[in-house]
Order: C-alpha cells, then sequence, then structure tokens
C-alpha cells in the first residue's frame, strides 16, 4: 500500500515537474527556440484567425455560425489556384475568385437564407451544415479532388526564410516571409473591416440586422443586401485565407478540416468581435505551440489538438461570451 | 393511389434487385475484380494514379487480347475516399458480385477485411502495405503482401543508413527519427525499428501526425529540429507528404539523410518544393518512367479511349506504375490459377492458388514489355511477402533517379519478428495455423 502510495507521489512529482520546472531547462538549452516558437504561435495565430474572421463577420450579420466557412475557404483557394493554372494573370485570378465568392454569396441568400428568413439560428446552422456537404461535392466536381500547389512565385508571395538573432540566442531564428506576408496582409484586412463596420452607413446596418433583423427590416434596412454584402465579405477574407493556407501546403479539400482550428479561438475571442478574433488566435496560436513543444515531456505529442479547446473551455467557464463577444441577456 | 403505390413499390424493388442480377451476370460473363479506390479526399493526390494504373492495364488486356485467355475482365471502381468504414461497405457490397480479389489501397482497410477473408473466401492482395504479419501464409492464407513488407522495408533503411556510416557497429549512439502518419499503416514500421534500436544501440524517436492536421506540420518540425535526429525515414500518405518535405525544407533538415516509405515517394510529394527538395530518398520496387514497351501499349489502346481517366502526362509516374504492377501480379495470378483450373471465369479459392503459385520470372516481364520493370516475384505457402529487396531513389530537383542497389531485407530480422507476432495475433483471434509442405 505504502509502495503504491510512493509511486504515485513519484508520479505526480515527475509530471508537475515536466509540467512548470522542465520547460524552464529547455528554454536555458535553446532560448532560440523559445523565440522560435513564439514566433511560430503567433503566425498560428494568424492563420487561425484569417478563418475565424470569416466565421465573426457572418455572426454579427445574421446570427449564424457559418458551418460552411472552411469550405468556403477551400473554394476561394481553389479558384484562385485554378484560374493561374489556366493562364490567367495572378491580378486577374484573384478578381475572378472575388467573382466567384460574389456569385456565391448570391446564391446562397436566394437558396438557403431567404427561405429561412426569422427562423431559429439552430435552423440556419443546420442548413450551413448542408452547405458545406454541397459545396465539397460540387467544388470536386469543379476544381478535381487533388490538392494543388499554390503558385506563390505568380502571385508574388516570398516564401523564402530569414534568419536573425544567431549571435545573441546561439543559433538563429527563423522567420518565414510567408508568415509575414500572411500578418501584414491580415493586418490591414482586419483594419479594412474595423472601418468599414464602424464607420459606414453599410457596417451599422449589419450590426443593426445582426441585433434584430425583423427590426431592421421594419426601418427600411434591406435585409437581403446586407445579408449578400456580408456573405461576399466573408467569400474574400476566405480568399486571402485559402491562398495563404494553401501556401503553407497545398490548396485542397483537406484544408476544410483545418477551419475547425477557428472554433476555440471564437470562443475565446467572442463570436462577435473582429479584435477578438485576431487576439483569440494569437492567444490560442501560441498557448499551442508552446504546450506542443515543451509539454511533449508529460504529455506526449499532440498537445496542440486539444489545448485550444481546453484554453477556450476555461474562458467560457469564466466569461462565457468569450474574452470580446457582447453579453447576450434573453427573456425566458 | 393504389397503382401509384404498386408502381413505386415495383420500381423500389427493380432498384434493389437491379445490381444483384447485374452482378451475378457479370460474374457469369467475365471475372469480375472490385477495386476499392480513392479519387476524392485529402489522398485523392495519391489514390488517383493508382486507380488509374490498375484500370488502364486491365483495360489494355481486355481491348487488345480480348482479357486473359479468351476470359474478360469485370472491372469496378468503389470509392473509398481511404476511409476504413467506406471501405469495408464497398467490400460488403461487391463481394457477393463474385469478386476474385481485393486490393484495398489502405491499411485500415485491409486490416478491417482480413477476419472476414476465409468466410467469404476471396483473397487480400496489399501490395507493399497492410497488415505486416500476415506475411505468414500459415497463419493468414488469404492475404498476401508481396513483394515486400513495411518490416522489410525499415530494415532496408536501417541497412542502408549502417552502409552509410560504415557499418553496423557505427549505429551505437546515433539518433534516427520517424514521422509518420498517426493510423494504422503509419505505425506500422514502429515495431521493427524498435527492435532494430535495441540490437544495434541507436536512439529512436517517433514524431506522429494527425491526419486531420497533416497540413499543418509546423510543431513537429521544431521537434524535429530541436531534436535533431540524424537521419529521419517518413510513413507519410496524401497532403502530409509534400508538407513533411517543405516542412524538412524549412528547418534546413538535409535531405540525403530524409528517407520516405515507397508510399512519400510520388512526384506529386516533390515537385512542388523542386530543386529545395534534391537529395531526398525514398524506398522503391519497381522502375519509374515510361521506358518500357508496355507503355507503348497503353498509349496505343487504351489512353484517351473510355473509360480510361489517365492523361498520357500521367504514364510513368511512380504510383501511376505501382497501379500498373499491381494489376500485372492479379493478371498474373489469375493466369497461373487457370493454368490449374481451366480457362474459365475462376473464384477466390482459385485466385488464392494462383497468387500463392505465382512466378513472375524475369522471362515473363520481359514478355509482358516490362523487362527490369521490377524484380522477379514469387512466394510461398508460409511466406507471402517473399522477402524481396528494394531499392532507394533519390529526387534531383526534377525527377526520380535510381539512387542505390537493390537491398535485401534483413530476413533474420523481420521473420522472426513477422512469425512471433502471427502466432499472437493467431492465439487471440482464435485462427487456425495450417501446415506447409
Amino acid at each position: 500500500m505504502e509502495a503504491v502510495g510512493l509511486d504515485v507521489l513519484t508520479w505526480m512529482v515527475d509530471f508537475l515537474s515536466g509540467l512548470f520546472v522542465d520547460p524552464f531547462f529547455a528554454v536555458a538549452r535553446r532560448p532560440d527556440k523559445l523565440v522560435q516558437i513564439l514566433i511560430q504561435g503567433v503566425s498560428a495565430g494568424v492563420m487561425y484567425s484569417l478563418i475565424a474572421l470569416g466565421f465573426v463577420l457572418i455572426f454579427k450579420a445574421s446570427g449564424v455560425f457559418n458551418f460552411a466557412q472552411g469550405i468556403m475557404v477551400v473554394f476561394a483557394g481553389l479558384s484562385v489556384v485554378v484560374l493561374i493554372e489556366a493562364g490567367v494573370p495572378a491580378i486577374l485570378a484573384i478578381a475572378g475568385a472575388v467573382v466567384v465568392m460574389i456569385v456565391m454569396a448570391f446564391a446562397i441568400e436566394r437558396l438557403v437564407l431567404r427561405p429561412l428568413v426569422n427562423q431559429d439560428g439552430i435552423i440556419l446552422f443546420m442548413a450551413t451544415i448542408g452547405l458545406a456537404f454541397f459545396l465539397e461535392g460540387f467544388g470536386q466536381i469543379i476544381f478535381g479532388a487533388d490538392p494543388k500547389p499554390v503558385p506563390v512565385d505568380a502571385l508574388m508571395i516570398p516564401d523564402g526564410k530569414i534568419k536573425v538573432l544567431g549571435g545573441l540566442l546561439g543559433k538563429p531564428v527563423r522567420i518565414y516571409e510567408l508568415d509575414l506576408t500572411a500578418a501584414g496582409f491580415g493586418a490591414l484586412m482586419v483594419a479594412a473591416i474595423i472601418v468599414f463596420l464602424n464607420r459606414t452607413k453599410i457596417g451599422r446596418a449589419l450590426r443593426a440586422v445582426a441585433d434584430d433583423n425583423q427590426a431592421a427590416l421594419s426601418v427600411g434596412i434591406p435585409l437581403r443586401t446586407i445579408w449578400v454584402l456580408v456573405w461576399s465579405l466573408a467569400g474574400i477574407v476566405a480568399i486571402f485565407a485559402g491562398v495563404m493556407w494553401g501556401a503553407q501546403s497545398q490548396a485542397g479539400f483537406s484544408l476544410a478540416v483545418l477551419a475547425l482550428k477557428a472554433l476555440p479561438v471564437l470562443i475565446l475571442g467572442g463570436f462577435t468581435s473582429v479584435p477578438g478574433a485576431i487576439i483569440g488566435g494569437t492567444i490560442i496560436g501560441v498557448g499551442e505551440k508552446l504546450g506542443e513543444f515543451y509539454w511533449r515531456g508529460v504529455m506526449g505529442d499532440g498537445v496542440e489538438q486539444w489545448l485550444g479547446y481546453v484554453i477556450a473551455l476555461i474562458v467560457l467557464l469564466v466569461r462565457p461570451q468569450g474574452l470580446f463577444g457582447e453579453k447576450i441577456i434573453e427573456r425566458i | 393511389m393504389t397503382f401509384k403505390r404498386s408502381a413505386l413499390g415495383l420500381i423500389a424493388a427493380a432498384a434493389i434487385v437491379a445490381p444483384t442480377i447485374g452482378a451475378a451476370q457479370a460474374a457469369q460473363d467475365g471475372i469480375y475484380i472490385p477495386l476499392l479506390t480513392y479519387r476524392t479526399g485529402p489522398f485523392a493526390d495519391s489514390g488517383t494514379p493508382i486507380a488509374n494504373g490498375l484500370n488502364d492495364y486491365f483495360q489494355l488486356l481486355n481491348t487488345r487480347d480480348g482479357g486473359i485467355n479468351g476470359v474478360k475482365l469485370i472491372v469496378e471502381e468503389c470509392e473509398t475516399g481511404y476511409k476504413t468504414d467506406v471501405g469495408v461497405e464497398c467490400y460488403e457490397r461487391t463481394k457477393t458480385k463474385g469478386a476474385v480479389v481485393y486490393n484495398p489501397y489502405s491499411t485500415g482497410i485491409t486490416n478491417a477485411i482480413i477476419p472476414k477473408t476465409p468466410d467469404d473466401k476471396i483473397p487480400v492482395l496489399s501490395m507493399g502495405y497492410g497488415l505486416t504479419p500476415a506475411a505468414d501464409g500459415r497463419v493468414f492464407p488469404w492475404v498476401f503482401n508481396m513483394p515486400t513488407t513495411y518490416w522489410s522495408q525499415a530494415s532496408v533503411f536501417v541497412k542502408y543508413v549502417a552502409q552509410q556510416e560504415g557499418g553496423f557497429d557505427k549505429l551505437k549512439g546515433k539518433k534516427i527519427g520517424l514521422i509518420h502518419l498517426d493510423h494504422p499503416y503509419g505505425k506500422e514500421p514502429i515495431p521493427t525499428l524498435q527492435k532494430l534500436a535495441g540490437m544495434y544501440g541507436f536512439e529512436f524517436v517517433t514524431y506522429p501526425v494527425p491526419p486531420k492536421t497533416m497540413q499543418d506540420q509546423r510543431s513537429t518540425w521544431e521537434k524535429i529540429d530541436d531534436d535533431a535526429p540524424d537521419w529521419l525515414f517518413m510513413w507519410g500518405w496524401g497532403a502530409m507528404n509534400p508538407t513533411a518535405i517543405k516542412g524538412a525544407i524549412d528547418v534546413d533538415y538535409p535531405m540525403d539523410h530524409f528517407i520516405g516509405v515507397w508510399w512519400s515517394g510520388n512526384e506529386s510529394d516533390v515537385r512542388d518544393s523542386g530543386k529545395k527538395a534534391e537529395g531526398y530518398l525514398a524506398g522503391e520496387f519497381h522502375g519509374v518512367g515510361d521506358d518500357w514497351p508496355l507503355f507503348d501499349e497503353i498509349r496505343k489502346y487504351v489512353i484517351g479511349k473510355s473509360p480510361s481517366q489517365t492523361p498520357e502526362s500521367m504514364l510513368g509516374e511512380t504510383l501511376y506504375n505501382r497501379g500498373i504492377m499491381n494489376a500485372v501480379i492479379v493478371a498474373e495470378a489469375i493466369r497461373t490459377a487457370m493454368g490449374k483450373f481451366g480457362n474459365k471465369v475462376i473464384n477466390g479459392e482459385e485466385m488464392r492458388w494462383g497468387l500463392e503459385n505465382i512466378n513472375l520470372t524475369a522471362a515473363r516481364l520481359k514478355e509482358l514489355g516490362l523487362e527490369g520493370f521490377t524484380i522477379p516475384i514469387r512466394v510461398s505457402c508460409e511466406d507471402h511477402e517473399g522477402n524481396h529487396p528494394v531499392y532507394l531513389k533519390r529526387w534531383d530537383g526534377s525527377k526520380w533517379v535510381k539512387h542505390s542497389d537493390w537491398i535485401s531485407p534483413m530476413r533474420n530480422v523481420v521473420r522472426p519478428l513477422i512469425e512471433a507476432e502471427a502466432k499472437k495475433l493467431a492465439e487471440e483471434r482464435h485462427l487456425p495455423i495450417r501446415e506447409c509442405k
């Protein structure tokens, strides 16, 4: 009995030491790795945020959790790639993808959303699940099922790496130009969206629709136009997310699964906050990369698969609306 | 109303019964070969060329020769998406149509249907994949994994590393890593590599990549960079492969110390990285390229003609050629079976005999227009793998080139492991062990 107690105690000490002490030794051994992991976490966070932004935009305007956002990212990215493969110049390919996403927004409004005006959120959510399945099948018919390399040269996306801080940290830290591009464009996009939502008449109308679409209709806000607009906007964000995610690996239908990475980001940042998507993405990105690297000794591989959800769960317990989400009070 | 209902009922009944009638007809008209393929989903990039290679060779035999010894081949694809549950559904749906052999192209699906084979009496040919202990034909008479298995290949990789390091004694203290898909397939070589690590004193580290996030491997590569293994093996598939190769380039891992399994050596895995992936190595057991007379025949009789879906540019690609080789083994096993049972529509049991008695000699390969394409293949009652050698190929920045000689697996290590594991499985699953004379 005593031996068993001792074993448990030893295990506890090892476990806690692995969680809270060993990482410091690892940092002392390779300080460059800490900086590398932090940079990697931030860049992963930016990528998660790009997907989360699409969710936030649609949720803000229509109260719909768009399950099809992931496949929209794939659709948008593949549109660019396929057009470039067909010999269309990159800038026109992006313009073409914008047109594709706007047409898709019109079709979704007409065929999916309009018949469901004023239905419960859960009904609209279910409709987007159906939409995701449809788009996946339809996309494979149009684009083919094969993943496709993103032509970074044609798109003038730098994909080299810069090595810095080698003298200071013993070994150099790698900064990928792809990540810098994603961060730069991501920041621009967020700034533009914030200005659009807060400083324009359409942006304010969009928020009114989100609050109560019946009331918004009664004061003359064109609900259908707003929906088309916001789905188009989410589609344009998806183009950027699809191209950047695809550039890291390949543009293909398996990217749609990565969209689920945006879920803890949304829970953490709040479903209605654009800055929340960015900050939530950064916290989740950095947290899971640090956990994966420094806790693998005690938790094994795959920490990043679940740590984001644990962080989000803890936040949910304390702030159910997320860090930046609007507190919803409903009369029951 | 009654008439309408009756009519609907008749249509529904016809819809249910018609495929069965068609299948029965199919089995009478020719030899039915179902193909569990995946042209959709995240693994389509790998699955499509294999499916094309398999289909094209059978189409060639039907078009040019009228089938095999006058008996037509009826080929039907069932899309699995590389999903085990869907693959099992495909198996169940097609087995009643007179299927003579299954080529699942997924270790998960292979492992799931193996227990069904003795009852259904349909052999499984998992060519270079699947359950390695199934190479023990005494325990698994219905499963064939010729020409070689994952365990044999892992031993070839270690043998190659030892050659490069200056002998097996130089492996002591070295670190060998394995980046693998976190899936039954990806985990297959682990027991062998653990055993070899114990024997030769090298450290063995694994880096699992979950299938759902296989396109986001940054963390994995940071760990590899931190651990700095002297050599790195890869058991990847689909979109995992090009992502891993990009990951290796990102962390400046030496490409000539990075060796992929034969499923991680397709053109699409490295083409995107191009020159940056120069030096990357992969195991192989057949030729790459289209410099064989058989490919001229395929161009003449198959390409551009329905039902072939192959673009001409795909001829000679690694996984297309693998599909061709797989189809050649199936066709030669059918011929072997016909030699004993007559030129007729054979059944699964006869096909099993054909597979076990196949003798694909160098002379026969030449007759087929594939001289030197692969090594002669022969298996036996107790050895369904055949312990054939493997060579390494090297990506030169634009194409694969042969890098090493054919290297024989370490049979003295692998075979006892196979037999021990097969015996264990036999006990667990209450499988009879047949005697091989």
